[in-house]
């Protein structure tokens, strides 16, 4: 069961071949056994996901069984679950439970899908390697030496372990497709607004966006068919008609116009990573796309860029975590400015710390001009790059990340190039477009390679209909990491 | 030395919404505390704001009643930014407030200076959200957050420095008091911390056209408080100079018990507010349809009603009393309405600003909930000015009116009250008194004026104060003149 793709479940259910409670024990004892080596998941409640599993049988033996109902779904430990320790893996919310449901845990619960459990992921959400975590490192189930990615690296280890069969996970500048790529499975986010961000712990709000993981780009418009829509408590949540995501996937490819940034192919990344994306290009031009070669001049900028924006937001968003209402605070501490600062001296780690610091400097009376409105002007120009590639082309593709997996403690000291990472990744958070990863091939070491779409403003059906199709001619979302059999 | 005093004034007005700023919660005052604090203001992980349109339409409806209904001083396009500092009460660690874009740019308030009209410019004016409040009694070793305030909507008024005496901040503060009420955005209750405000002041050499350093008092919550604290900071700033001292820039706090100011931080301690757009919210967009919908429904303004009652004979000070509210200006109306045609308006005025206010006081009563009606009063000044009432009778029928005795003629009629004005029953009266006074009417005639009060006060006794007093007065001059 654990190596059928989501549809392939719901058709199972559907059929009455496994009941959802069969479907979430079979997971439930294959992370109990597997976790401990992956370390992909950091809140589990069995009996919390069996009652969901029971009521989804429920549904489906009343025959309102949606393509969801039943399905076991890791959530990102970003996302507020009503009743679950919601920590996004930092010791200062290492004791909060959320007494309340993120919009997208909302519209799954009502599908009827079943909450696995929490995944791990670096603390709130600052990193790319999951290493930032307060829970210890996630490994990459390709090779465990290695990193599986960040910051949503448990929910993409979690799908390549076989250890759900499908995963939330949230994307500020890379962090759903990043560690898809690295892990060897396929991710989406989606535009900035499609999917609500209430009660999806924030990090930098103007960035951040939830999206999906799984093995497949037709599991992965499954799930954005729920996990998208309007939701008037998020006042960036776009307001628009619902769609089909699956509606075009069987779309044939022919005469679309491939956009190839000469800046995703300058020397960015390495070259076995640039081979299998040539190669992944070659495959779509068999089908008939046509590639036109596009510049995004200012791409280059996109991570000096993001590492202001972000941190600047990120110091205000996480200025609420003092101690005072809920979370963690200092066991000892004089008056109330030292209680503050040992509380958050010990319940931040370094890389959030160091951002703190980063987004107060760039906030600072002074600093302000120079850095932040700076960074916005940039932000603009980014945006107006990708609006002029668009005119030239359908989708825009490269690498998502310019190397495969690295191993766990390679880049921790040195924090400019673990913020390297993401240099193709960013300039879609910044635009707010749209972009995925799909496994498009593995380098000598075995590692797995992603190849980036980036679409233009809800071109995500689009997006997922050349992905599925890519998938129809090649095999390498199929293939698992050994030592995952128990 | 001569020195001329500066002063602005930035004023707190709470906004009249059910619901808070950015949250559904409620924003009713008085609750048990955290009750009414939702996910939104305690700043639960994850939450986002939505902001409240209702706010909006408040702070628009003042931007056209400081401009005339003209909307030029309203942004189309205003930005809602993040003021970061840590503070117990202060959930989310920021304040959503307006920064560099307000809603309300410029605008101007008319105020009475010595009956002379004064304009007061107003800077701006912005939405933002109240902070909790920490309570620290009755709490041993820490102190309480009670975060229903959390979030509550203001509108932070901000006027230009254009003041020149406490009287004049006070003039000031009355009329927006009197205004944010008039529209109905701000219920005006200054005990509750519905409307308070903070003064800037400083001192200049008369003549000078440089304004001096100023210090700001935060926080002032009455308008005597208002009046006392900028005496008493204006008066200190002027000793210090004067003794060779410098000001610096700093905030202060008002003692009342010991009606000093007190200083709170200087600017060198000042935050660093860390301000930027808040990238939860969308700028906010006006349109000009919204605008137009909220000026057909505003009200006539309380600067035209005055113009209007001064026309019809009121002074400026009445006509500063009886626009101080809507409701007193319409109890108003509605009098002159019912008294008709030749209804004078300075007389009931009188009747308005003196015996009914004082009642109300009293009782602690707003005048929509008089015991007198409109229409009573109406039939009160009515038989005031037919000569029915005296003035004393005119009192005793207001107070059984009061005390809900029914209507003029009817407490008239029951209490037999009408005044004596038949001069051949004062007469026969006036002959009796004067031959029962022999003493009193020598004096009179020796020079003593005070003897004729006597007598008018016999005649008065005599009719048990029914006589019409002038008439008496006439009638014992003419006896008294003809019999000498």
């Amino acid at each position: 069961m654990h190596n059928a793709t989501v549809k392939e479940l719901s058709a199972g259910l559907a059929a009455r071949r496994y009941s959802s409670v069969e479907l979430t024990r079979h997971f439930l004892k294959r992370i109990s056994t597997l976790n401990d080596t992956y370390r992909c998941y950091i809140g589990l409640d069995e009996e919390a996901s069996l009652a969901q599993a029971r009521s989804a049988d429920g549904m489906l033996a009343a025959g309102r069984g949606q393509s969801l109902t039943g399905i076991p779904v890791a959530q990102k430990d970003i996302f507020c679950a009503r009743g679950w320790l919601t920590t996004c893996g930092s010791k200062m919310l290492s004791n909060f439970r959320s007494p309340y449901d993120a919009h997208v845990v909302e519209q799954l619960n009502a599908a009827g899908a079943v909450n696995l459990g929490k995944t791990n992921m670096d603390e709130f959400a600052m990193g790319s390697s999951c290493e930032t975590s307060w829970f210890g490192p996630v490994r990459n189930p390709w090779d465990v030496a290695t990193v599986p990615g960040g910051s949503s690296g448990g929910s993409a280890a979690a799908v390549a372990a076989r250890l759900a069969p499908a995963a939330t996970g949230t994307d500020t500048g890379g962090s759903i497709r990043q560690p898809a790529a690295l892990s060897g499975i396929c991710g989406l986010k989606p535009t900035y607004g499609v999917v609500s961000r209430y009660g999806l712990i924030a990090f930098a709000s103007s960035l951040d966006q939830g999206g999906p993981m799984a093995r497949t780009a037709e599991d992965l418009a499954l799930l954005l068919n729920v996990m998208a829509g309007f939701d008037a408590r998020d006042s960036t949540s776009l307001e628009r008609e619902r769609e089909d995501y699956t509606r075009d996937l069987g779309k044939p490819l022919a005469g679309l116009k491939v956009g190839l940034p000469k800046e995703f192919f300058g020397g960015g990344a390495a070259p076995e990573v640039i081979q299998a994306v040539e190669a992944a290009i070659a495959e779509l031009k068999r089908l008939g796309c046509e590639p036109v070669e596009v510049a995004l001049p200012n791409m280059k900028l996109s991570v000096p860029v993001y590492y202001v924006l972000a941190p600047a937001e990120a110091s205000s968003n996480l200025a609420r975590y003092d101690g005072v209402r809920y979370g963690y605070r200092a066991p000892e501490y004089g008056d109330l400015m030292d209680m503050y600062k040992k509380t958050r001296a010990q319940g931040f780690g370094e890389e959030v710390k160091r951002r703190i610091l980063i987004g107060t400097y760039v906030l600072s009376h002074g600093y302000y001009d120079a850095y932040y409105i700076q960074a916005q002007k940039i932000r603009r120009l980014i945006a107006r790059d990708f609006a002029e590639a668009f005119k030239r082309c359908d989708v825009i593709m490269g690498p998502t990340s310019p190397t495969t997996a690295f191993k766990l403690g390679e880049k921790m000291n040195d924090p400019v190039l673990m913020y390297l990472n993401d240099i193709f990744t960013t300039p879609a958070n910044l635009a707010g477009l749209p972009g995925m990863s799909v496994p498009c091939g593995f380098d000598s070491k075995g590692l797995p390679v992603g190849l980036q779409i980036v679409g233009n403003y809800f071109a995500e059906a689009r997006m997922l209909n050349v992905a599925h199709q890519y998938q129809q001619v090649t095999d390498w979302h199929t293939r698992a990491p050994s030592g995952i059999e128990i | 030395m001569k020195w001329e005093i500066v002063i602005g004034l930035e004023t707190h007005a709470q906004l009249s919404t059910q619901s808070k700023m950015f949250s559904g919660a409620s924003t009713a005052f008085g609750a048990p505390p955290n009750s009414q604090a939702c996910a939104v203001d305690i700043a639960l992980p994850g939450v986002l704001p939505v902001l409240n349109g209702r706010a909006v339409e408040c702070a628009i409806r003042f931007g056209l009643a400081v401009n005339g209904g003209s909307a030029e001083n309203v942004s189309r396009r205003s930005i809602f930014a993040r003021k970061n500092y840590f503070y117990p009460d202060l959930p989310k660690a920021y304040q959503i407030s307006q920064y560099e874009m307000p809603i309300v740019k410029g605008g101007a308030m008319a105020i009475l200076v010595d009956g002379k009209e004064k304009k007061i410019r107003l800077t701006r004016a912005h939405l933002e959200e109240d902070a909790g409040k920490s309570v620290h009694e009755g709490f041993h070793d820490f102190s309480g957050i009670d975060l229903n305030r959390a979030g509550t909507p203001l509108l932070e008024i901000v006027s230009e420095p254009d003041m020149r005496s406490a009287e004049e901040a006070v003039a000031y503060a009355k009329a927006l008091h009197s205004l944010v009420r008039w529209i109905g955005i701000c219920d005006g209750n200054m005990q509750e911390g519905s409307f308070r405000c903070d003064a800037n002041v400083s001192v200049r050499p008369a003549g000078s056209d440089k304004l001096g350093t100023r210090r700001e008092i935060k926080n002032l919550n009455s308008f005597r408080f208002l009046e006392q604290a900028i005496k008493y900071e204006a008066a200190w700033q002027i000793e210090t100079l004067e003794g060779g001292g410098k000001i610096e820039q700093a905030t202060v706090l008002f003692d009342p018990d010991r009606g000093e100011t007190r200083m709170m931080r200087t600017k060198e301690d000042a935050h660093d507010y860390r301000y930027f757009p808040d990238p939860d919210l969308l700028p906010l967009a006006v349109s000009e349809t919204w605008i137009d919908e909220i000026r057909t429904s505003m009200p006539e303004l309380p600067d035209a009603r005055r113009k209007a009652y001064m026309a019809s004979g009121l002074s400026p000070a009445q006509a500063v009393l009886i626009t101080s509210s809507r409701e007193v200006a319409d109890f108003m109306d509605h009098t002159a309405r019912a008294r008709g045609s030749d209804a004078r308006l300075p007389d009931l005025t009188n009747w308005i600003a003196g015996p009914l206010s004082a009642r109300l006081n009293e009782e602690n009563l707003e005048i929509p909930q008089s015991r007198v009606s409109p229409e009573q009063l109406a039939s009160l000044d009515r038989r005031i000015a037919d000569g029915t009432l005296s003035s004393k009778m005119a009192r005793e029928v207001f107070d059984a009116m009061w005390a809900g005795e029914g209507d003029a003629d009817a407490i008239i009629e029951k209490r037999g009250l009408k005044q004596i004005s038949d001069s051949g029953e004062l007469e026969k009266i006036c002959d009796q008194v004067i031959a029962a006074n022999a003493k009193q009417v020598e004096d009179y005639r020796a020079g003593k004026d005070k003897a004729f009060n006597s007598l008018v006060g016999q005649v008065m006794k005599a009719t048990k104060g029914k006589a019409n007093p002038q008439q008496v007065n006439d009638i014992l001059k003419r006896k008294l003149v003809s019999r000498a």
